[in-house]
C-alpha cells in the first residue's frame, strides 16, 4: 500500500510525542510489580486452588493492555484525525486513507506486542509465574482478542463527533470490559454467575481463553467462537460506518 | 513570508523547475501554443439530501491558467471543487482531469482543503517529508518552506503555528508533490494583508512555472487579481464565465460611477444628456452617475457650467462585485 511505510513510521514519533502512552504502557507493568511484590498476592492459596494471585493475574493484564491500547489510543488518535480532517487530506493524495488506519493498527500492534513481552517477561524473571504452556493456543486468544478490540475502537472511532469523544467513550467502556475480564476479580475469584456473562465479552473470553493456554490446553472452542463473532461483527461494522470526514 | 523581491519570485521556482526536466517538457510545451482543456466538467449535480448544493454546472480548464471559482458563502464553490478533487462522488455529469477520473490523477494533482488540520504534533519538516513521499516526484521541500516564508519554523509542531502560517503550510503541501494542477481553496483566509499580497506572488509564481491553478474563493479582490479567467457562482449554478475584465464589461460596459451630493437640485437630463453617461440614479442625498470614457470630466464640467458643486465627490471603477450583484442581484461578500 502506498506510503504506508512512511505513514507508520510517522505515526511511531507521533504516539511517542503524547505523555499518555507512557501511562498506558506503564500501568500493566507497574501493576505486575505491586502484585509481585505484595507477599500475600505471590504465595500459593487456596482461593487459587493452590496457585497464585499473580498467576492469574497476568493474564487479564495482558487483556488490560489490549483494552487501553485498542479503547484509548486507537480510537482515540481516529476519532482526532477524522475530526480534523487529517483522512480527508490524505484522501487527496495518491496515499488512500485506509493506509492510515492501517498505519494506526500497526503502530498499536508492535506496542502492544512489546508490552506482552515485557510483562510475561517480568512476571516470570521476577516473580515465577511460567510462560504460556500452549503457546499455540495463546497466540490465537491473543490475536483474536486484539483483532475483537480493535475492531470495536475502530467503530467507536467511527461513531464518535470527534476524538475528546472516542477517548470519553473508550474509558466509559474499559470499566464494564475490564471488570468482565476480571481486573477485580481475577480466575477463580469471580463469581459464577458473572463469568457466565463474561464467556460472551471479548475480553472475558479473551482472558479466560489465554488462563487455559497458560494451563496448558487449547482454549475452549466457545471462547474462541465469541472472539471470531466479536472480531468479524465488529470489524463489519466498521467497514460499514467509518466515516472519512 | 515570502520575498517581495521581483527577481526572487520568477526566479524562484525555476532551479527546482530546471531539475524534474520531464515535468518542464510536459506542460511547458501546451502553454501558450492552443489551449488544452485540462479539466472538463459537464453538467455536474451534487444534492445533500434535498438541498440542491451544485446545480448543472459545465465548465473546462486551461493548461497554465488560474481558473478562478468565485462566490458567496454557500454558493456551492467548494463542493465542485471537491467534487473534481475526486473527494465527493457526483450525483450526475461527467467530470475529466487530464483526461481521466479525478481519483485516478492524484499524482498530478495538489490540493488545499478549505477544512483540515495537521496532527497536533507534528512539525514542519515531517509533515512536508511525509506528503513528499506519497508522490513520484516531489518538489523541492525546503524550497516550498522558503517561498512561504515558513524556513524559521521548520522543527515547529503543527499547534504551535499561527493560523496564518498553517495555512501557508497546507498551501506547501498543495505543491510538494509538484502537481501539473493545483486546487486551492480559500487560500489566503485568515492571512493578513501583507502575507496575503505574499501568497498572491507566490501563486502567480506557480502559475508561471506552468501549473493550472484552481483557485476557490468568495475574495472579489483575490479574483481580480490573480485569476485569468473566473466563473461566477450563485446558488449552485455558474451565472457567467469570463476573463475578469470582460465579467466587468458586462455592467455599464464596464465603466466607472461618480457618486456625489449636489449643492443645488438639478434635472437628471442635465447630465442624461452627455454622451459619456450611461445611467443615473439618485437616493436621500446623494446622486450616482455610470458612464465611461471620461465621465469625471464630463459630469464635472456640465455641473460647473449650472453653477452645480459636487459636493464629497468619489469615483468608482466598476469591479467584480458590481458585476456579481449585476448578474445576480445579490451581493459576494454578503458577511
Amino acid at each position: 500500500m502506498t506510503g504506508l511505510s512512511r505513514l507508520t513510521g510517522s505515526e511511531f514519533r507521533l504516539m511517542f510525542r503524547d505523555p499518555g502512552v507512557f501511562f498506558v504502557l506503564g500501568i500493566p507493568i507497574l501493576l505486575v510489580l505491586i502484585f509481585g511484590l505484595i507477599p500475600a498476592m505471590s504465595s500459593p492459596s487456596p482461593d487459587f486452588g493452590g496457585g497464585r494471585f499473580i498467576d492469574y493475574y497476568v493474564p487479564v493484564l495482558v487483556t488490560m493492555i489490549i483494552a487501553m491500547l485498542s479503547l484509548n489510543v486507537l480510537a482515540g488518535v481516529l476519532g482526532t484525525y477524522r475530526e480534523r480532517g487529517v483522512l480527508r487530506r490524505l484522501g487527496v493524495t495518491p496515499v488512500r486513507p485506509a493506509a492510515l488506519l492501517m498505519a494506526q493498527a500497526l503502530v498499536n500492534l508492535a506496542v502492544l506486542l512489546a508490552m506482552t513481552v515485557a510483562l510475561l517477561l517480568i512476571a516470570n524473571l521476577a516473580f515465577d509465574v511460567p510462560m504460556p504452556r500452549q503457546l499455540p493456543g495463546f497466540l490465537l486468544a491473543l490475536v483474536l482478542s486484539i483483532g475483537a478490540m480493535f475492531g470495536l475502537g475502530l467503530v467507536i472511532a467511527a461513531l464518535a463527533p470527534n476524538g475528546k469523544a472516542a477517548n470519553g467513550i473508550g474509558t466509559v467502556l474499559f470499566f464494564p470490559l475490564g471488570f468482565l475480564a476480571g481486573l477485580w476479580t481475577p480466575g477463580p475469584l469471580m463469581p459464577s454467575a458473572i463469568r457466565h456473562i463474561a464467556d460472551f465479552s471479548p475480553l472475558g473470553a479473551g482472558v479466560q481463553a489465554m488462563q487455559r493456554a497458560w494451563d496448558g490446553s487449547f482454549p475452549e472452542p466457545l471462547h474462541l467462537i465469541v472472539l471470531v463473532a466479536y472480531t468479524a461483527g465488529l470489524g463489519f461494522l466498521a467497514a460499514k460506518v467509518f466515516r472519512w470526514d | 513570508m515570502a520575498s517581495p523581491t521581483p527577481g526572487v519570485r520568477s526566479d524562484g521556482f525555476d532551479t527546482q523547475w530546471r531539475i524534474n526536466s520531464v515535468a518542464v517538457s510536459r506542460t511547458t510545451n501546451f502553454r501558450g501554443v492552443s489551449p488544452v482543456a485540462v479539466i472538463e466538467v459537464s453538467n455536474l449535480r451534487k444534492k445533500y439530501g434535498e438541498h440542491i448544493a451544485v446545480d448543472d454546472v459545465s465548465f473546462t480548464v486551461e493548461r497554465g491558467e488560474i481558473f478562478g471559482i468565485l462566490g458567496p458563502n454557500g454558493a456551492g464553490k467548494t463542493t465542485t471543487v471537491e467534487c473534481v478533487e475526486g473527494l465527493r462522488p457526483a450525483d450526475g455529469g461527467t467530470i475529466s482531469v487530464l483526461g481521466m477520473r479525478p481519483q485516478d490523477v492524484r499524482e498530478r494533482v495538489g490540493v488545499q482543503l478549505q477544512t483540515s488540520q495537521l496532527p497536533e504534533k507534528m512539525r514542519v519538516r515531517e509533515a512536508m517529508d511525509l506528503f513528499a513521499s506519497f508522490y513520484p516526484r516531489p518538489a523541492d521541500g525546503a524550497k516550498l518552506l522558503d517561498d512561504l516564508g515558513l524556513t524559521a519554523k521548520r522543527d515547529a509542531r503543527y499547534k504551535d503555528l499561527s493560523g496564518g502560517q498553517q495555512q501557508r503550510l497546507a498551501i506547501a503541501l498543495a505543491l510538494v508533490g509538484d502537481p501539473e494542477i493545483a486546487f486551492l481553496d480559500e487560500l489566503t483566509t485568515g492571512l493578513d494583508p501583507q502575507a496575503r499580497r505574499d501568497t498572491w506572488q507566490l501563486i502567480e509564481g506557480v502559475r508561471d512555472r506552468g501549473v493550472t491553478v484552481v483557485l476557490v474563493t468568495h475574495f472579489m479582490e483575490e479574483a481580480e487579481r490573480l485569476c485569468d479567467r473566473l466563473a461566477l457562482v450563485d446558488s449552485g449554478r455558474i451565472v457567467a464565465i469570463d476573463t475578469p475584465a470582460g465579467l466587468v464589461s458586462r455592467v455599464d460596459g464596464g465603466g466607472q460611477r461618480l457618486r456625489f451630493r449636489p449643492s443645488v437640485s438639478f434635472p437628471d437630463s442635465l447630465l442624461t444628456a452627455l454622451p459619456e453617461v450611461t445611467g443615473i440614479a439618485r437616493t436621500a442625498s446623494q446622486v450616482v452617475v455610470s458612464g465611461n470614457g471620461n465621465l469625471l470630466q464630463a459630469v464635472s464640467a456640465a455641473l460647473t457650467a449650472h453653477n452645480v458643486v459636487a459636493l464629497d465627490l468619489r469615483v468608482e471603477q466598476t469591479n467584480l462585485e458590481d458585476a456579481f450583484m449585476a448578474l445576480t442581484g445579490r451581493e459576494l461578500e454578503g458577511e
